[in-house]
């Protein structure tokens, strides 16, 4: 790994001002950024670490009955103190990579960094969380833009990720057991004005929404009303763990899987 | 160069750190604590597993100034006061738990941190708490059964004896 200067700031003020120097990169739990610093895929100047800044830590419930999870609230405690208040997005916590990952990786990291089989880019999408920055707040449905891409600016941290709470949800990833990310994972949210249904692992423009079975689902809650629904093979992801037929295929398991979870 | 400061297993240290010296290099090569081993470098396998703050992470994918003012443990700090092996470890000779024993160290501190949460895990419990830590020896039976037996369990009806 190349060397670089490390900062620790302690507000997000600081953390922004010390982001304002040219190829300065900021530093979530670093599950994701310190092994593409060993491979030298990124050479930043100096990381701004985000893990000391206390308004940008911790799970809590809004008065309109949302959610807000800090940005640098790792896997681990989103898995532990969200659990009460919105399982399905702590139980998809729990599932990211293995327990010691858990405890340093971050929300504010995994959806920043937009990983294509990332879980937490379904379980915000599939919420329609809003994405809450030290300059805006940006609707998930505005803010994933194909993999690895998402709507931030140079140097915009994400403080915190607001999630409405579904009447009822379900997170289900197909693992892929070497690498712990999903081979395919869906989220679905059942809101009173209808359902979301995000996909992950599967496409390679990353996370996508299934509109069509969003509205299946929406007019009639139930497996068959998926039965006459397919995706598109074309734009699935090809590797040596599953060819564009086996993703589309699975998209459809997982989302079945999902409705009967949540039925 | 940055200072860093830190306790590992109770005493107080520090040392002068590149802001790229990650955990385990300052373990290993700054304390010459070579308990905590390196194996993949890739924040798969397990074997640098130490406890930053009481909780179980892969030191090979922290930098040193993460740790910054941290209380670290390390596989060095783990047996008891007079040198003798703690629970956990000598549940892992009992049950021979190890073949090579490199996986060990990062096994044993990952033991560590999932019977202070949970006392007496269930033996698919246990399993599912070692995802992150790869073993090529055993085959993981004897690492699970020393586990269960280590949380006081009686492992006498464990498979593959």
């Amino acid at each position: 790994m190349y060397n670089f200067e490390f900062e620790k700031p302690s507000t997000i003020a600081d953390a922004v001002a010390a982001l304002g120097s040219e190829d300065a990169q900021a530093l979530g739990g670093g599950q994701t950024l310190i092994p593409t610093l060993k491979q030298r895929l990124a050479a930043p100047s100096s990381l701004v670490s985000l893990s000391s800044i206390a308004e940008m830590q911790g799970v809590c419930v809004e008065d309109d009955g949302s959610v807000a999870i800090g940005g640098a609230t790792t896997h681990a405690a989103v898995a532990a103190d969200a659990a009460g208040s919105y399982p399905a997005l702590a139980a998809l916590a729990g599932q990211i990579g293995d327990p010691a990952v858990r405890n340093r990786g971050t929300i504010g990291g995994s959806i920043a960094n937009n990983d294509p089989a990332a879980c937490y880019p379904a379980g915000a999408l599939g919420s329609g969380a809003t994405i809450v920055t030290n300059t805006r707040q940006i609707a998930a449905d505005d803010f994933f833009q194909g993999m690895f891409t998402t709507a931030l600016d140079e140097g915009e941290i994400i403080t915190s990720v607001r999630f409405p709470v579904p009447q009822a949800a379900s997170y289900q990833k197909f693992l892929q057991p070497a690498s712990r990310f999903a081979l395919v994972g869906v989220y679905l949210a059942r809101f009173a004005d209808g359902v979301r249904v995000a996909v992950t692992g599967a496409s390679e423009d990353g996370v996508f929404r299934w509109s069509e079975a969003e509205q299946a689902l929406s007019k009639e809650f139930r497996e068959d009303a998926l039965m006459d629904l397919n995706i598109n093979p074309a734009n699935m992801i090809a590797d040596l763990h599953g060819s564009k037929n086996y993703r589309a295929h699975l998209v459809k398991v997982m989302t079945k899987r999902a409705v009967q979870a949540t039925i | 160069m940055t200072q860093v400061s830190m306790t590992v297993n109770g005493k107080s240290v520090s040392g002068d750190v590149e802001g790229r010296t990650l955990l385990s290099s300052f373990l290993r090569d700054h304390l010459s604590l070579t308990g905590t081993h390196v194996g993949c470098d890739t924040a798969q396998c397990g074997a640098c597993v130490v406890h930053v703050d009481g909780e179980a992470v892969k030191s090979c994918n922290m930098l040193a100034l993460e740790a910054d003012g941290a209380d670290v443990g390390t596989i060095e700090g783990q047996a008891n006061a007079d040198g003798s092996l703690n629970v956990i470890q000598q549940a892992f000779q009992d049950h021979h738990g190890l073949q090579c024993g490199f996986c060990t160290p990062g096994m044993v501190m990952s033991a560590a941190a999932l019977l202070k949460d949970n006392p007496r895990p269930t033996e698919a419990e246990v399993r599912k708490y070692l995802e992150g830590n790869l073993c090529r020896c055993t085959g993981y039976h004897n690492i699970v059964k020393a586990i269960m037996a280590a949380s006081g369990q009686d492992v006498s009806s464990i498979a593959a004896e």
